[in-house]
């Protein structure tokens, strides 16, 4: 890894820059959860290091292709992880479906040479999966550690109760992504504790939100998006913290829906982990997007002394 | 329903198909139920999943790809994990998805000109994207 010489981050963090990381945000993060990527990116240099943004980079594709005959879909990530290895040697992603597709895409081009060789021929490179492939929340852990990030809090999260919901994408198959347990994770939760937080234990933490099924069958992703929050709040958790911009669409910017299906249902904010880390860090509250939140944390926020 | 088992029947050419896209060895499947019990949308399908493996090894190719079952996946990969024989199930949905969207007649599941107004501004493209790999063909 290349050390960071730039002046901005190490005037911003007082710490040594440690590395620069090559970062994929990938289509959503650009748009509709803008708060995401900026939060991660201005979180980083508080943290010590910094998100290079990859040169041209395309989509991912969104899905790994299941049906094993569909070379077209591997083409995608397979491009982005070429591009990537030539300019280092680890790629980081912030969503969790990004992550998946090409920490999938990058082990079968490891592990599978008749379609590696098919892929390379296509894109017209010659990629061999030398890539590591890392999720931000694994950068926190794994190259910061959580006792560390523990130390770095300026503004500990005490009192909030949070549900750790890791969804789907981030943990299986489990083979293949080694992110932590797949049925019973507690990564997610550590983070939260080093924030200061409460990471309330809750049965849906693994559930799937529907995901695309908000574009095939509307409702059935709003029920499933209903029984992953009810069980949160049932639990006692007054936030949810989401990975993935497909979840927080299903379990953030559906609560309207679900408000019109279930009376009795009371809408609770939904929060990308990195905005919660960046209250920790201490970043101006105006600076973390909470208007792109569809349920309004700063009540919460206010509530609990945070603001 | 009365169905009559023949060796024809068993070995038909419609699970092969679903086996040849799948990648999975169908006949490894011995109907527990885990899949349909972990799954996070079987409340909203027909059939589960593990009766759908059922009949597609029957040779009920109607049935099979008649019921709404393999649509409402979302491919969280629950069952996938779960399952004792190792079948990975969500490819299986994933195959007969196909099956259905690659035959001659080219017939979507979804039809965009019929979204309600306001709905593709609404969605990020996450969803689009990956909702119409799934449901176009």
């Amino acid at each position: 890894m290349p050390a960071c010489a730039k002046a901005r981050p190490y005037a911003l963090c007082g710490w040594e820059c440690q590395m620069d990381y090559l970062y994929f945000p990938g289509c959503t993060l650009y748009t509709k959860a803008k708060n995401f990527d900026q939060t991660a990116r201005d979180c980083s240099l508080r943290l010590g290091f910094e998100l290079k943004e990859l040169k041209e980079w395309t989509c991912c594709g969104a899905t790994f292709p299941l049906a094993t005959d569909n070379i077209m879909a591997l083409l995608p990530p397979s491009r982005i992880l070429a591009k990537a290895r030539e300019e280092g040697t680890a790629l980081t992603t912030l969503c969790a479906i990004c992550f998946n597709v090409i920490k999938r895409t990058n082990r079968l081009i490891q592990q599978d040479g008749e379609k590696r060789d098919k892929i390379n021929n296509f894109i017209e490179k010659n990629y061999q999966g030398d890539l590591q492939v890392l999720h931000y929340l694994e950068i926190l852990k794994r190259e910061i550690g959580f006792p560390q990030l523990k130390e770095k809090v300026k503004k500990p999260l005490a009192g909030l109760k949070t549900a750790a919901y890791y969804g789907c994408m981030l943990l299986r198959p489990f083979e293949e992504m080694g992110f932590d347990d797949k049925e019973k994770p507690t990564l997610f939760e550590d983070f939260l504790e080093a924030l200061g937080a409460k990471a309330t234990e809750f049965p849906y933490k693994i559930e799937c939100c529907g995901s695309f099924q908000s574009v095939g069958s509307p409702d059935v992703a709003t029920e499933c998006a209903y029984r992953i929050l009810g069980s949160a709040i049932k639990n006692g958790a007054e936030a949810m913290v989401s990975t993935c911009p497909m979840c927080t669409f299903n379990i953030d910017h559906k609560q309207s829906d679900i408000k019109q299906k279930y009376l009795d249902f009371n809408p609770i904010p939904v929060f990308y982990f990195t905005q919660l880390l960046g209250i920790s860090m201490g970043l101006d509250y105006q600076t973390l997007g909470f208007e792109q939140n569809a349920v309004d944390p700063l009540p919460l926020l206010k509530e609990k002394g945070f603001l | 329903m009365k169905i009559e088992l023949t060796r024809q029947k068993v070995h038909n050419e419609f699970a092969k198909k679903v086996e040849l896209i799948s990648g999975q060895n169908l006949f490894a499947c011995y109907q527990c139920g885990n899949c349909t019990a972990g799954c996070p949308v079987a409340f909203a399908m027909e059939v589960g999943p593990h009766e759908v493996i059922r009949y597609t090894l029957l040779g009920l190719e109607d049935e099979a790809v008649g019921v709404n079952t393999f649509w409402l996946c979302a491919s969280c990969l629950q069952c996938t994990s779960r399952c004792p024989k190792g079948i990975d199930i969500a490819r299986v949905m994933d195959a007969l998805r196909m099956v259905v969207l690659r035959k001659k007649e080219r017939k979507d599941h979804i039809q965009i000109p019929e979204f309600p107004e306001g709905f593709l501004e609404k969605v990020p493209q996450i969803a689009l994207v990956s909702g119409f790999r799934k449901f176009l063909s």
